[in-house]
């Protein structure tokens, strides 16, 4: 006993200098660099060294196996900023250990993307997690539950099928026949997430409004409402499993070895100019022909065969504009100014929630020069409120746009969006 | 397709800060049969703005980007980054040795401080030369009150001194992850990397590009030197009018009394059908 006394006064004191080293102790909100190591003591006294070391609480440490006797193994698990001291401690004692867990932060993000993928499904659209992103399959169903819940206002129409075969879903609000109808897509470039996830919210929004808010109520008693939560799900898909940067289709080029052509570029509208790129490896690639992708071809004889779409919203992100068109010109649209004094209100509209601040203007002079894009085409078509939205935010985070943004985002959008179908029900043509 | 990948990496590792093809076009390597050059943004911007300009047209907005870059260049730390908040003024002219000066009058806020900063004015003249070969725009830049804001010597010294220890050895990647979440112990670290990027994005800027950092996708803590913290960072920068996803790696310095120094960057192609960047 009083030799390990002495052993433990000296070795104490040891620890404690280095203890005294290495004191800032941070508030931790993540485990980075925290490890668990596996201690493996070969007599007693090094158990009594343990034991002293579990009491120093400015360290701390956590045992998950407390120091008992030399034949069991102790686990301790050492926050980051401690971890030199207690190696200098081990070693210095000559006690013996391995690294169980290297890092538990990321030990947490696997255990986390596991629980995410076995996540129980929500049983209803209520039960759904509107603040966090979703991957496909998540989507979809979140879709098929709304209208199973809503089967008197909301359908789902399957448009055309994507280049990997998937189904182009859109939902259909509708609550008479032979109405004109109001579209809106999220999601055409599969990176941009905050539209897809603002797409969802959206979907909600109107089931619940409707009957409650008079605007909306009154513009669904006139107007049909067509939302195409993902536009692009191959793109998607990739964007989930491979590269979260990905733009374009996923559709092979032939004699290039790159993939994809940027549905926003492969309209026929100004098809091939400047304002696209001629090569498939570009983000901006307009494709071999127009309406060559699936996925915008499914929109057009969409647009075609309906015939009385009286407002198509495109929405992407980011950098919060509000455009129109036209994008492959600079002869200013017919509708010009109505079109401009309605976007200055949408604008107005959706600041006044946040105070989010918005530009607005054509494409070609608020944006770039951009030939073949969605809203060009569909204001040829005659659908006179053709706009393009580009949400949250305007460079700090762009694609990456944190999830706690997506309910402020699709809540001060819709305002915009409400302002546009309020005009274009009080204006018919 | 990899070794080609590969050769053309060690090639253009051996030039230490290349600058792409103005383009910014994948190298031939990555393509395959030979694709034809890609169209340049063209003669709508030539013609377009001179004398006064919309300050909420591109224009305007992306000569107020490149002041931006330069005022981070300067005045960036791990607790201060500056964005644009809003362009008031703006005009430009063609200047006689070739290329076109604008002058701007525009707000910046720091990001640092959240939605609660205040908003600093700042007037920048921003020349963009026409030469062969892409050379940097110059600016001159003036921000009004830049002394009187908040100092973050505090939090840069706790910074410096967690860190500058021989036995730190930050490593990260990610930085925001997909779902753009950032420890906080990561925050300062994300900054660094931003005012790093902006030399990059600084250098690289002409009247058709809009550059902002799309992502860090590693942080690698190196052996402090000269009492500066050495980081070597690999970002990815995001073109506007190209939409481009551009790699960048990058090896820099920061301590508290010498700011950000950038000492080596290197263009890292990505090949576009690759799923990782190749390193």
């Amino acid at each position: 006993m009083i030799l390990a006394r002495k052993f433990y006064s000296s070795k104490m004191k040891g620890l404690l200098v280095l203890t005294a080293l290495f004191v800032a102790v941070f508030g931790k909100k993540t485990f980075e660099g925290d490890q668990v190591l596996r201690i493996t003591a070969k007599n007693e006294a090094q158990i009594f060294l343990l034991k002293e070391l579990s009491e120093q609480e400015h360290l701390g440490l956590d045992f998950w196996r407390e120091p008992v006797h030399e034949s069991l193994p102790v686990d301790v698990y050492v926050p980051f900023h401690s971890l030199q001291a207690v190696r200098v401690f081990l070693r210095y004692n000559q006690i013996q250990y391995n690294v169980m867990i290297m890092d538990v932060q990321d030990l947490l993000d696997d255990e986390e993307r596991e629980m995410v993928k076995y996540r129980t499904i929500p049983r209803s659209t209520d039960d759904f997690v509107y603040t966090a992103y979703h991957d496909l399959n998540s989507i979809y169903s979140f879709m098929d539950m709304l209208v199973a819940e809503n089967s008197n206002l909301v359908s789902k129409i399957v448009i055309g099928q994507s280049y990997e075969n998937r189904p182009l879903n859109v939902l259909k609000f509708s609550t008479g026949a032979n109405r004109p109808g109001i579209w809106f897509d999220t999601g055409i470039h599969s990176r941009e997430w905050v539209t897809q996830a603002s797409g969802i919210w959206f979907a909600k929004k109107i089931v619940t409004d409707y009957g409650r808010d008079p605007v909306l109520t009154d513009i669904l008693n006139n107007y049909d409402i067509f939302l195409e939560i993902i536009a692009n799900p191959d793109g998607f898909v990739y964007t989930h499993s491979n590269d979260r940067m990905w733009r374009k289709t996923r559709k092979p080029n032939p004699g290039s070895s790159c993939v994809g052509v940027d549905p926003n570029r492969n309209w026929e509208i100004g098809f091939g100019g400047p304002g696209a790129s001629s090569n498939p490896c570009s983000q901006t690639y307009h494709g071999p022909s127009v309406h060559s992708e699936p996925e915008v071809k499914a929109i057009v004889d969409f647009v075609k065969s309906h015939g009385k779409l009286k407002a198509f919203l495109s929405i992407h992100s980011y950098s919060q504009m509000l455009l129109y068109p036209y994008g492959y010109t600079r002869t200013s649209a017919k509708d010009q100014v109505e079109l401009h004094e309605l976007a200055r209100k949408a604008v107005s509209e959706l600041q006044s929630l946040h105070n989010t601040a918005y530009t607005y203007g054509s494409v070609i002079t608020t944006i770039y020069q951009a030939d073949g894009i969605t809203v060009d085409w569909t204001y040829e078509q005659g659908i006179k409120y053709s706009y393009t939205f580009e949400l949250r935010d305007t460079g700090r985070y762009g694609f990456l746009l944190p999830a706690d943004q997506i309910i402020p985002t699709a809540e001060e959008t819709w305002l915009a969006l409400m302002a546009i179908m309020e005009h274009t029900k009080n204006n018919p043509y | 397709m990899k070794t080609f990948c590969s050769v053309w990496l060690l090639l253009s590792l051996v030039e230490l800060s290349p600058a792409p093809p103005a383009s910014q076009e994948p190298p031939l390597a990555c393509t395959g049969a030979p694709d034809p050059a890609p169209p340049q943004p063209e003669t709508a911007e030539d013609m377009a703005s001179t004398g006064d300009l919309e300050p909420t047209h591109y224009p305007a907005r992306r000569a107020a980007q490149v002041a931006l870059h330069y005022l981070n260049t300067h005045h960036g730390s791990p607790f201060r980054v500056f964005g644009l908040q809003q362009v008031h003024k703006a005009s430009a002219e063609d200047v006689a040795a070739g290329g076109r000066k604008y002058k701007l009058d525009f707000s910046v806020t720091d990001w640092g401080s959240g939605s609660a900063g205040p908003a600093l004015r700042c007037s920048a003249d921003v020349l963009f030369p026409r030469t062969e070969r892409h050379s940097a725009p110059k600016v001159e830049l003036h921000c009004e009150a830049l002394q009187q804001i908040n100092s973050t010597a505090q939090e840069d010294d706790a910074f410096y001194q967690k860190y500058i220890s021989p036995d730190s050895t930050v490593s990260a990647r990610d930085i925001p992850d997909s779902f753009g979440n950032m420890s906080e112990e990561m925050q300062p670290f994300w900054r660094l990397a931003r005012v790093a990027a902006s030399f990059i994005m600084l250098r690289e800027s002409s009247e058709n590009t809009e550059f902002n950092m799309a992502k860090v996708a590693s942080i690698t803590q190196q052996e402090s030197s000269e009492e500066q913290l050495m980081l070597e960072f690999v970002v990815l920068l995001h073109d506007f009018p190209s939409q481009e996803i551009v790699q960048w790696k990058l090896l820099a310095s920061w301590s508290p009394d010498r700011g950000v120094r950038v000492l080596q960057t290197e263009w890292q192609p990505r090949c576009p059908h690759a799923t990782k960047p190749p390193n």
